[in-house]
């Protein structure tokens, strides 16, 4: 790592896109009335990816951020994602522990 | 000569020794790549096999898109060589943009495992035109993602084009619409296979792979599976295939 590179801490929200059909949401929303719950509607299900990006500076991670969310974590045909900067963190998380 | 016919084998395909099994009974030489396999000389068509390549994490077929052996199918499909993604292959092929659409989760809610009844649509084409008729062709799916997905646009102009290749019917004959009982998975228009532009290039949910003797319970798909054998034979020896655009042609 170059010791001018920072660490940059990110989540990746991803949900179908508004009118696409989720069986999982509606899974969901039907299994409510089996806990006594009422007037919950428009469940939709999606994923969230946290991650930490080492690079020159915020922009930069930034940037990688929003291309492998845009290739690789959602599919821009039936799904849209958001991404959430979480602030500098010290060093790179290893792997599985995340922070 | 044989026809070698390329059997894309990511971690977690399973359906890749009935592929083998099919290419036998078509008569083709099966040769099976192993996912980091980037050269692919000798080899006159691809097929890619059913299963949950890289365990389908985060989507279906979208991690196996970036393998090392899917650049160069990319590469193979834009010189104009046959290619055929079944069931995790065609959302392989979707999710690397060489079909249009997606594949969505099932609209019932189940992963379905059963017969289908499938219409082709188009008879000439390089995954058709061994097929002795059109008539309704019966084989099985097996996925918990098959609900094929475009929005309106999109599919006008596939129809358009005549990129859809097969859908699902009804026992009466017609098409199967999101919600009659013949679609299996809610794909609109009951699409079950589509071409891209150039037309060397498809996919398709159910397995005509699995449906190449009569002991299998059908041998319906076999004539798919010819097909693509044939094609790929053509493509080796002429640099083309009949029925097919250029490339640069189809982009227009």
């Amino acid at each position: 790592m170059s010791e001018h590179s920072r660490s940059y801490r990110f989540a990746v929200n991803v949900t179908p896109k508004p009118g696409i059909l989720d069986p999982q949401g509606k899974a969901v929303e039907r299994s409510l009335p089996h806990l006594g719950i009422s007037g919950v509607t428009g469940v939709r299900v999606g994923r969230r990816v946290e991650m930490t990006v080492t690079a020159a500076d915020a922009a930069a991670a930034r940037a990688v951020v929003d291309h492998l969310a845009g290739d690789l974590l959602s599919n821009p045909l039936m799904e849209r994602f958001e991404v959430e900067a979480l602030g500098e963190t010290e060093a790179p998380a290893t792997a599985g522990v995340g922070g | 000569m044989t026809t070698r016919v390329g059997i894309v084998l990511f971690p977690g395909s399973n359906r890749d020794i009935d592929a083998v099994n099919a290419l036998n009974v078509a008569g083709a030489e099966p040769v099976v790549l192993w996912h980091e396999e980037t050269d692919l000389a000798g080899i006159s068509g691809i097929l890619l096999p059913g299963g949950f390549a890289y365990g389908d994490y985060l989507r279906a077929g979208v991690i196996a898109r970036f393998s090392p052996v899917m650049r160069a199918v990319a590469d193979f499909a834009a010189k104009g060589g046959p290619v055929l993604g079944i069931c995790n292959g065609f959302q392989v092929l979707a999710e690397a943009h060489l079909v249009p659409g997606a594949l969505l989760r099932n609209r019932g809610l189940r992963f379905v495992c059963r017969q289908v009844t499938l219409l082709p649509e188009q008879m000439d084409t390089p995954f058709t035109r061994e097929l002795d008729a059109r008539r309704p062709l019966r084989m099985p799916v097996a996925h918990g993602e098959g609900c094929y997905f475009a929005d309106d646009a999109t599919l006008d102009a596939l129809e358009a084009d005549g990129g859809v290749m097969w859908r699902y019917a009804n026992p009466d004959g017609s098409i199967a619409g999101p919600d009659d009982a013949g679609n299996p998975n809610g794909s609109l228009r009951g699409i079950a296979g589509v071409r891209n532009a150039a037309g060397n290039v498809a996919g398709l949910m159910p397995h005509p792979e699995t449906a190449v003797e009569a002991i299998l319970g059908s041998d319906d798909g076999l004539g798919i599976i010819r097909s693509l054998v044939v094609s790929a034979a053509e493509w080796a020896s002429t640099g083309t295939i009949a029925g097919t655009r250029a490339v640069a042609e189809a982009a227009r």
